[in-house]
């Protein structure tokens, strides 16, 4: 069988969650399907010093493509690489992560090398011998399942569903400098602007706390904010569609139809009252709890926890309680 | 300066989604169709581009069956040209409709190419890019908002974990996602004038799909919460229970 290829993203010359995910599941597939597992990631000088952890997650060999170029994305730079390095490896399966570098890098991918792309895909089964995709679609209302016939099978999958789990790869780093020329580019950055030191993406938070209207005013989020902290690093804002558009929060913190997927391990919707379109972005959370103060609202109807209550009272107290709990471990 | 839009009908974003009896497509009973919001941003973002530029014509394009003549319609009564509608039926491969769209767009030399960042049905955020690389054209996705100058857009991006401006040399291809600008609701006279406004329609090009969809299914409900009580005395127990029961702290 042929092998599994694994795009492993880094961003500030590491390589994540995320990317171990990415592995993880190039990993499941080898084990139904043979092949070894290999990794592909692309940064700048000195980033396959910092590739290691793919190894813990079954990488048998990772290939570090570093140019001084490479450090951030740029889709002119890494589409052809990525597509060389897929053609030379004659891989049979290639993952991505949904992740917005991902989505934009895949489909550009797949329609060079002329295969079709199952994006944010949430359920891979190769068990069968050959591989089976789920993925969502009417924003979460439905749930696909599709067989893609051509090779490799390309696919990407959400952040935050698949857990990889811990096997030995044999982990082969081998570092390339690939040819790139950025006074080609058609597409250049000319402002980058980073979120708040240490602050994580929402769509890659394990944990996520978000405000609706029912926050009342923009200087309320520092109650958010310290729920957040308590929280510890794993944890990121959101919002819902109402607090962005009257300006509250910026739009890249917007959860749902119009703003991004989620699917944390722990999703907090406080002062959100859970419209259809909002429940769209979070409906896939492991564990959803609600503070409104309407037992009406349909939030309650996906929460697993609910607390009915001003939340002007409920998240001082729930913020301390959990710092506590933190505390004692 | 000339734009092309790509839109597409797909159900409302309130609709109630039920798989029906064939076990692979939805029960579209009851259910309203209207323009994907992200494609709605799309067009609005042509509208601007040519108020801005002063002028320009926007052509709407399509694949679908005969029943997206009705969101042709609106996007034309929304201030749009002129309408092509590729009439097939698009199924879950995006590589085969970027195939067709591209088949329709490789001819055109208006600078842009605009599209939503994903459709409301197969949420596959994928056709833009595509049909960028099959046409050879830049592309740049997820684009809040974008202004046009010497042969050049320069483009205001969410990126995971902060933000980006990006210029992008024209001809280039655009994909939209929801941004400072609403899409403008279509005056009655727009509605009047779009009857008249030429839409055609011809055959999509014949593409295979390599995607097979086997099943659609319903997603388990969520088994039933609960409310956990009232008030900040509620607080310890929910505390307890995210730990102890749900794992989640
Ligand atoms: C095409 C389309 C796309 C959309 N996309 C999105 C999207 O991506 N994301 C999104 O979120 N929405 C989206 N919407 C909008 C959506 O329909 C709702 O309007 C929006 O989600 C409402 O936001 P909210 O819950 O913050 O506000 P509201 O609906 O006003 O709810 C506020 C809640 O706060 C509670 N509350 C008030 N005060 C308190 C208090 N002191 N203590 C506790 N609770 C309190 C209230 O009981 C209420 O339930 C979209 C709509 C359309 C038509
Ligand atoms: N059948 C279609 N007809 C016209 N445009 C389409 C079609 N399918 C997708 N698009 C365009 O491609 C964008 C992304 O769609 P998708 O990749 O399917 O999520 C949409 O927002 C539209 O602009």
């Amino acid at each position: 069988m042929a092998d599994v290829l694994a795009f492993a993203e880094q961003r500030d010359g590491q390589v994540g969650s995320t990317a171990r995910e990415v592995v993880g599941v190039a990993a499941s597939i080898a084990e139904s399907l043979g092949g070894s597992v290999h990794a592909l990631t692309l940064g700048g000088p000195g980033l396959s010093a910092n590739v290691g952890s793919l190894a813990e997650v079954g990488a048998d060999a990772i290939a570090v493509g570093e140019h001084d170029a490479l450090g951030e994305y740029n889709p002119e730079g890494y589409v052809d690489i990525v597509v060389a390095h897929v053609r030379s490896g004659g891989y049979g399966v290639v993952v991505f992560p949904a992740t917005g570098l991902g989505r934009d890098l895949a489909p550009r991918v797949a329609a060079v090398l002329d295969v079709p792309l199952a994006s944010d895909v949430t359920e891979v089964d190769a068990s069968g011998g050959t591989i089976s995709i789920t993925r969502p679609v009417y924003s979460g209302k439905a749930f696909a399942s599709l067989e893609m016939d051509a090779t490799p099978v390309v696919f990407s999958i959400r952040p935050n569903v698949f857990q990889a789990v811990e096997r030995a790869g044999a982990g082969a780093v081998s570092t390339f400098t690939p040819d790139v020329d950025p006074s080609t580019w058609r597409v250049r950055v000319v402002e980058r602007r980073g979120a708040a030191e240490g602050q994580l993406d929402v769509s890659e938070a394990s944990i996520v706390v978000s405000g609706g209207r029912g926050m009342k005013d923009p200087e309320n989020w520092r109650l958010l904010e310290e729920l957040r902290d308590s929280m510890g690093g794993d944890a990121a804002l959101g919002a819902s569609r109402a607090v962005v558009d009257a300006g509250w929060r910026p739009h890249g913190e917007q959860v749902g139809q119009t703003g991004k997927t989620v699917a944390p391990k722990l999703y907090v919707a406080v002062g959100i009252s859970g419209a259809v379109q909002h429940l769209a972005g979070m409906r896939t959370a492991q564990t959803i709890v609600a503070v409104n103060r309407d037992a009406d609202a349909p939030i309650f109807s996906v929460a697993d926890y609910g607390i009915v209550g001003d939340l002007f009272e409920v998240l001082p107290r729930l913020s301390e309680e959990i710092t506590a709990l933190k505390a004692g471990d | 300066m000339n734009v092309i839009v790509c839109v597409k009908r797909v159900p409302d974003t309130e609709a109630r989604i039920r798989v029906d009896g064939s076990g692979t497509t939805i029960d579209s009973a009851g259910i309203k169709y209207d323009i994907s919001p992200y494609d709605a941003f799309a067009i609005e973002a042509a509208l601007r581009t040519r108020e801005a530029v002063g002028e320009g014509e926007i052509t709407l394009v399509t694949f679908g069956e005969a029943t997206s003549q009705e969101t042709l319609r609106k996007g034309l009564a929304m201030g749009a040209d002129k309408a092509v509608l590729l009439t097939g039926e698009p199924g879950p491969d995006g590589l085969a409709t970027a195939k067709v769209l591209a088949a329709e767009l490789s001819g055109s030399d208006a600078p842009l190419f605009l599209f939503g960042m994903k459709a409301a049905d197969d949420d596959s955020q994928q056709v833009a890019p595509m049909v960028a690389a099959l046409t050879g054209r830049p592309c740049v996705t997820g684009v809040s908002d974008f202004q046009v100058a010497d042969g050049k857009a320069l483009c205001q991006r969410d990126v995971d974990g902060g933000s980006e401006v990006v210029e992008v040399d024209l001809p280039a291809v655009v994909s939209m996602t929801k941004g400072p600008n609403d899409p403008r609701l279509a005056a009655l006279k727009g509605i009047m004038a779009a009857k008249r406004k030429p839409l055609e329609e011809k055959p999509a090009a014949d593409i295979g799909s390599r995607v097979r969809l086997k099943s659609l299914s319903e997603p388990p409900p969520r088994a039933a919460g609960r409310i956990v009580g009232e008030g900040p005395d509620a607080v310890p127990e929910l505390v307890r229970l995210l730990r102890e029961e749900a794992s989640a702290l």
